[in-house]
């Protein structure tokens, strides 16, 4: 069914909102952390009233506005794309992602225009506390403003609380609450605020290092990496915690994705983690795809099935039975999920012929038939497989989604390590003298990003070839429209945004160079 | 009147002073700023990021009725 629609096209419209959401990302997770990293350190100014803490806090949000002026409005053009390119798919979500993207642009609105002001103005205008009280609402909005976009992103992996409508040919939103707290959604925003938490950290502390690799501003690089520090390692530790939660639910809503990143072709019982491992070919298929194998690994026994179902007897179902089905274990193959969504795709079928003939009995029918729970929770849901031909054309790319976990993992690990270690050698007051230290932590500021990309890689390379789990392929929510007009604008995103961020660079080391100057 | 005036008067000077009395780093932010929304919106925004739907049908019942048969047909490139 949709064998005949240009790859090439679809490629190339998915390059370019990948490479716009990525250049994105650049710039939020600083926004999401240095706010809190602020306010924590205007809190120590207002509470101890000393002059140091204003000095501080003044640097590190002089590089939050750098930050905040080269990343506001780039997530614009995301939305630009969905309405040019994805318009299929654009309109069939509805207002289901209508309603979260409108409360996010309203408290964009509001806290772009209001309390970022006095944030930056309000010095010696308004009283400290006021300021200060306008710095927290800074940080809470900037992550509430995250929240909504989150939620949004979290229907496209697991879409809820919606019933589609046949006559709009778009969802229709039933429940807001299943919605907002789709269990998704509750941990894809912990762990990417939390990811953005740690970034900031680790752009502070590592700043900060330059400053004593440098012998300059020792106090005050100091005071810089107790803050950064503690707020690193505290959110580190938060974001393996939603890590793992993240990863349990993905195991429930998006299995095969959750097979693929663990690499897992056949499922087993007391399923080990492999927490370090090289794939190869294995000459082993199912279908026309291979399914890889350990070339070398470590594993940790038991943790999968800990992980998954808290139990170490517990079956791990791997893709081997995500594709072809395991009656034992519950679980229906991908060509049985295809007939129940062709039965779906008939029903629409039906339901345009009963428009066509004006045949008002069989449409109300039909509407009906679209609002019985059984039907969207037995046959809607599988919507989607009506368009898959082979069932191994479910599996995403295996090699890009382990690797972009494993290696997001690994990070996490590192970034606990080297948050505790300046702790350890800040309150030693040995951290002058580690200049081997200093320098891995200077090193490490672009690590954090580097995590959070590969996240993102895995979250949407993952769930292909999906665009809506379930529900519609990729391939049916691209737009109609001619790929040389994708490609012109991927060049000039390309450009616009690497402009942007030299800019940024520049503009941010000539601030560091100059050092704290209130 | 006058009362009802003031904070708002209060309020554009704050903003006035604070543009005036703006460091070097924030004007820049702030030309980048212009810059990047001129681009966005008069430029990306007309020439290259139309609204595909919104640009061939005038209601939402052809819209509908388009993506209804995008999603039975989706190889159907004619519009």
């Amino acid at each position: 069914m949709i064998e005949n629609i240009d790859p090439g096209l679809v490629d190339w419209s998915r390059a370019q909102f990948a490479l716009t959401a990525i250049y994105h990302w650049l710039f939020v997770p600083l926004t999401l952390g240095l706010s809190f990293i602020i306010a924590f350190m205007e809190t120590i100014y207002v509470k101890t009233g000393k002059d140091e803490w204003r000095r501080l806090t003044r640097f590190w949000m002089t590089l939050f506005g750098i930050n905040f002026a080269i990343g506001v409005a780039t997530g614009i053009i995301l939305e630009f794309e969905f309405g040019t390119n994805w318009s299929n798919y654009s309109w069939f979500v509805g207002d289901i992602f209508g309603a979260p993207l409108a409360i996010e642009g309203i408290l964009a609105f509001f806290l772009e225009s209001t309390f970022v002001a006095v944030m930056f103005f309000g010095w010696n205008k308004v009283n400290k506390k006021f300021h200060l009280l306008s710095t927290w609402l800074v940080a809470i909005g900037a992550n509430l403003s995250a929240l909504w976009i989150l939620v949004a992103n979290s229907w496209m992996q697991n879409p809820v609380g919606m019933t589609f409508n046949p006559e709009t040919a778009r969802n229709e939103m039933l429940n807001f609450w299943e919605v907002l707290f789709n269990p998704v959604a509750v941990d894809k925003f912990l762990h990417t605020i939390s990811s953005g938490f740690v970034f900031a950290s680790m752009f502070v502390m590592g700043i900060s290092c330059w400053f004593l690799i440098k012998k300059r501003e020792e106090i005050f690089a100091g005071r810089s990496i107790l803050i950064a520090g503690i707020f690193g390692l505290a959110s580190s530790l938060f974001l393996a915690f939603t890590g793992d939660s993240s990863a349990r639910t993905i195991s429930k809503v998006q299995p095969v994705k959750f097979a693929a990143f663990e690499a897992l072709s056949e499922g087993k019982e007391n399923a080990p983690l492999v927490a370090f491992g090289v794939l190869k070919e294995s000459g082993k298929k199912i279908g026309s795809r291979d399914l890889p194998e350990f070339l070398f690994k470590i594993e940790i026994p038991d943790l999968l099935s800990v992980m998954t179902e808290g139990n170490k007897d517990a079956y791990v179902p791997g893709i081997i039975d995500r594709i072809n089905g395991n009656p034992g274990k519950g679980i229906i193959s991908v060509a049985e999920k295809t007939e129940k969504g062709k039965i779906a795709m008939n029903y629409l079928s039906d339901y345009k012929k009963a428009r066509e003939n004006k045949d008002n009995e069989q449409i109300t029918n039909l509407l009906n038939k679209f609002k019985d729970k059984d039907f969207r929770d037995n046959y809607f849901r599988y919507f989607g497989y009506a368009y898959i031909s082979s069932p191994e054309d479910v599996i995403p790319d295996i090699y890009g989604s382990f690797y972009s976990f494993h290696m997001m993992v690994m990070l996490g690990f590192l970034f606990i390590l080297i948050f505790s270690l300046a702790l350890i050698f800040l309150f030693n007051g040995t951290i002058i003298k580690q200049k081997w230290f200093l320098r891995i932590v200077l090193y490490s500021i672009p690590l954090p990003l580097i995590a959070g990309e590969l996240g993102w890689i895995l979250t949407e390379m993952g769930r292909q070839p999906w665009i809506i789990q379930d529900l519609m392929p990729v391939s049916v929510g691209v737009s109609n429209i001619g790929k040389a007009s994708v490609q012109t604008t991927f060049w000039l995103f390309t450009f616009l945004f690497t402009a942007l961020l030299i800019t940024e660079i520049s503009i941010m080391i000539k601030q560091i160079k100059t050092g704290p100057t209130h | 009147m006058k009362s009802l005036l003031r904070p708002l008067h209060s309020l554009f000077i704050f903003y006035v002073e604070g543009f005036r009395n703006m460091s070097s780093w924030g004007k820049r932010a702030w030309l980048i700023i212009i810059i990047k929304l001129f681009i966005i919106f008069a430029i990306l925004k007309i020439f290259f990021f139309q609204d595909f739907l919104g640009r061939r049908y005038s209601n939402d019942a052809q819209k509908s009725e388009y993506v209804r048969n995008q999603i039975l047909n989706p190889e159907d490139k004619d519009d």
